[in-house]
């Protein structure tokens, strides 16, 4: 099995009117690590970098600590899928995953094809020319084109965002079994949180060309650490407040007049976070003392089919999400006075 | 439904009918007045035969040297940014604009017997006036810009994201460029070099100023056309078109098939 340990040290890359200032990642062997970030945050460049295809400014790139930062990228035994695939047009399918073992003038050149497209199920696209292939037909034969060579590191850009739902569905399951089975040290760049939340093991969130917060799923989901993470991992219910400490120990949260119960260490202004799944709706005040309960009015209603986001301004608005059913049965309409209510642990200062 | 006149059809039409039958009545009307007979006995004149001839090995050359150096500056202006490539890229095109008799003073000074190239060839015997070697930098100089666009813009149709993959596969920039970019530019760089060699097989101004004789193809005829007068020259002309229309046949099923 090759897989190798990825660290990037300090890295600072411009690129046209871009740039990526001191980027430090550590990535497991065997990892699959997703960086998560908005359009333009300069996810496409970290992983050009890293594969050696764009000149870096500062800081370095070691692969199994080999430094690799000024080898070519022939050189560093990298796999890379962009986002479109990027087939090479003028080559069958078969020429085009048998590239990386031609140029390396590597030996069983049709063994390897023929393991790799058995793995993937594109046995019979062989003979097909990349433009006669669905999306998903595509992104597996890219991704049998950067895997048959071994990679010591599979790099893969926005690699199920050009494709439908299902088929994204289908191939994101895929891919998480391909990294079972090859075991692949993988850097996957989106900007869906729920790709990034069903494939990695571990999270690195960027924004602006900066790394702003890595950890597992749960602790990005649970505590982000910044309102822009909050917000980008979907949590609608970001505030900036004051966080305080009362007599006997307790911690309080005050945004705009309105204090939360709230379970931190921490003192003086900070942010509040709150998932909308977190907050429950009521007509009356529910009697539990762990837990926050607001009064306030329903200023908007939004349905996403299974969920819908119910706007509650106390103020400030929550937004809280119940099942359709929950608004039928509580008959939440627009401008109704309702309660909510969430616990003390569920609000995460920062 | 009603069928109305569409008059800006009806319009256009008529106008470019009449712009198509300008240049078309003159080329069919030089073909088809000239007696067969009168055709052959040209063919076979070995003057004739020698300067077509000339005409056409002269540019195949002009066009080679284009290829090994005009396609490499093509690569690098589709694919890097850098200083001064607006420059470049307006100087390329500046022999389709300067008028081709002026090309071959400016070339005459640098390669004639007193400019410097010019003398620095003469020593392995090389001259570029009233020689072969003359007619291949008068044809180079105003013909390549042909070439050279048409593989620029072959390059950059080609997605650079490709040559990229191609690198992290384990392909040198020589590989890439050969496996990747060079194949997929391929149609754009054989269509520019049919259409930089019909460029320089049809030269005339620039080739004159520097060699008058040998006679290429449109020298000839010039000189035939003012020794001999129109029915000694309308021949020759025929002869020419033909082998011009012959050369764009060939250039439209290129692009033809590369649609395809």
């Amino acid at each position: 099995m090759t897989t190798a340990r990825l660290v990037v040290d300090q890295l600072g890359v411009a690129a046209g009117g871009f740039r990526l200032s001191a980027i430090d990642l550590a990535v497991d062997a065997g990892e699959y690590f997703v960086v998560l970030g908005p359009t333009g945050a300069g996810k496409t460049i970290l992983l050009e970098t890293i594969a050696g295809l764009r000149r870096v400014r500062s800081g370095a790139v070691h692969i199994d600590n080999e430094d690799v930062t000024r080898y070519p990228p022939e050189r560093r035994e990298i796999g890379f899928v962009y986002q479109d695939y990027a087939l090479f047009p003028h080559l069958t399918v078969a020429e085009n995953i048998a590239f990386g073992l031609r140029v390396q003038r590597r030996g069983e050149i049709s063994r390897g094809v023929a393991r790799i497209t058995a793995l993937l199920g594109i046995g019979p696209l062989r003979s097909r020319m990349p433009r006669d292939l669905s999306g998903g037909e595509q992104q597996r034969v890219a991704l049998a084109r950067a895997l048959v060579v071994a990679p010591r590191v599979l790099l893969l850009d926005e690699p199920l965002s050009a494709l439908d739902p299902q088929t994204r569905e289908g191939l994101q399951r895929e891919l998480a079994q391909l990294h079972r089975e090859l075991g692949t040290t993988t850097v996957h760049v989106t900007h869906d949180f729920e790709e990034a939340a069903a494939l990695a093991d571990r999270i690195g969130v960027m924004n602006a060309g900066r790394i702003v917060q890595v950890g597992t799923v749960d602790a990005i989901f649970r505590r982000p650490a910044s309102p822009f993470v909050a917000r980008f991992v979907g949590t609608r219910n970001v505030f900036p407040g004051t966080a305080t400490r009362t007599a006997d120990g307790e911690s309080r949260f005050t945004i705009d007049g309105v204090t939360l119960a709230t379970a931190t260490t921490i003192v003086g202004p900070a942010h509040a976070a709150l998932r909308p799944e977190d907050i429950l709706i009521s007509a009356a005040p529910l009697p539990s003392s762990a837990r926050n309960c607001l009064h306030g009015r329903i200023t908007a209603i939004t349905d996403r089919g299974m969920i819908v986001y119910v706007t509650v301004d106390v103020p400030p608005e929550f937004v809280a999400a119940v099942t359709r059913r929950s608004v039928v049965e509580l008959d939440l309409v627009m401008g109704k006075g309702v309660y909510i209510s969430f616990k003390a642990s569920a609000v995460h200062i920062f | 439904m009603t069928s109305r006149i569409n008059w800006l059809k009806v319009a256009f039409t008529l106008l470019g009918g009449t712009l198509l039958a300008f240049i078309l009545w003159p080329l069919l009307n030089t073909i088809f007045t000239s007696h067969p007979h009168e055709l052959w006995r040209t063919i076979i004149d070995p003057q004739v035969q020698g300067a077509i001839l000339l005409s056409f090995y002269a540019s195949a050359i002009a066009t080679g040297i284009a290829i090994v150096t005009g396609v490499p500056l093509a690569y690098l202006l589709a694919r890097h940014e850098f200083a001064g490539k607006g420059v470049i890229e307006g100087l390329i095109d500046l022999p389709i604009v300067v008028p081709h008799t002026a090309a071959g003073i400016a070339l005459l000074m640098v390669f004639g017997r007193e400019g410097i190239l010019g003398k620095a060839f003469e020593p392995i015997g090389m001259r570029f006036v009233s020689s072969v070697p003359g007619i291949v930098i008068a044809m180079l100089f105003v013909s390549m810009p042909f070439l050279v666009d048409a593989a620029r813009d072959g390059f950059a149709a080609v997605d650079p994201r490709l040559e990229r993959v191609a690198r992290t596969l384990g392909a040198g920039p020589w590989g890439a460029f050969r496996r990747v970019a060079l194949p997929l530019a391929w149609r754009n760089i054989l269509s520019g070099t049919v259409l930089m060699w019909a460029r320089g097989l049809s030269e005339f101004g620039a080739v004159i100023i520097l060699t008058y004789h040998p006679m290429v193809a449109p020298v000839l005829l010039y000189e035939r056309f003012e020794s001999y007068g129109l029915n000694y020259a309308r021949p020759v002309a025929v002869w020419i078109i033909l082998s011009a229309l012959a050369v764009f046949i060939v250039l439209r099923l290129l692009a033809r098939t590369r649609k395809q």
